[in-house]
């Protein structure tokens, strides 16, 4: 199908890459489909561009980019709605806020993106987790 | 809404399967215990607002030049 993205313009998205948030997002409850879309460029960046409104679209990259010890317990509620059978049924996806500078982005750990891979059911997982924050440094001050 | 008054160790059970228990309390504090079923989300109601808060803010980058973001996130 072809999307208008917030980005891209218009993009041909297959169905493979579209995931159902059954419950929305925090603050976006009403919206329930997006499609992930890679970075041609960049490996580590993936867009959740929303299919029910073009100017809504989140930057994720990988928790463990942001910080390579990252591992978390999915809840028993989340395992049963998704479906998740196996470790490998899920992936994991971190929203970036990116304040006027790039050096000020911070990645969302304490509450990441987590598919099942297998039908592409999603959720907005909220940790109950007090190692993680939901505004995580990704740019070292060594690096600016 | 219900509002009840409960002393300490006493409980309050909604629906079949959930009971919260007032399991102590101090002059501007309560712990609470909550028995629940594994499938129901339990979180702190300030906790969920700021991921609200910040997936609001997440998706307000109108001005985000993806060139410099490319740039940005390198290992």
């Amino acid at each position: 199908m072809i999307v208008k993205t917030k980005f891209f313009g218009e993009l041909e998205i297959s169905d493979k890459d579209v995931l159902i948030f059954d419950e929305g997002l925090p603050g976006f409850q009403d919206m329930h489909r997006y499609a992930v879309i890679n970075d041609g460029d960049n490996p580590y960046i993936s867009y959740l561009q929303s299919l029910e409104k073009s100017n809504i679209c989140f930057i994720m990259i990988p928790p463990v980019f942001a910080l390579k010890d990252y591992d978390i317990e999915i809840s028993d509620s989340t395992v049963k709605k998704l479906g998740i059978e196996k470790p490998e049924d899920v992936k994991l996806y971190a929203i970036l806020t990116i304040p006027g500078s790039f050096k000020d982005a911070t990645a969302n750990l304490k509450a990441p993106i987590v598919v099942n891979v297998n039908n592409n059911k999603a959720v907005q997982e909220i940790l109950d987790d007090e190692r993680y924050s939901i505004r995580y440094r990704i740019v070292k001050e060594s690096d600016v | 809404m219900l509002v009840l008054t409960r002393k300490k160790d006493e409980a309050v059970v909604i629906g079949d399967d959930i009971e919260i228990i007032i399991s102590e309390i101090s002059e501007d504090k309560v712990k609470i215990a909550i028995k629940a079923p594994k499938n129901v989300k339990i979180f702190r109601k300030e906790l969920l607002a700021a991921v609200e808060d910040e997936n609001l803010k997440s998706a307000d980058m109108p001005d985000l030049d993806i060139d410099k973001l490319r740039e940005a996130i390198k290992k």
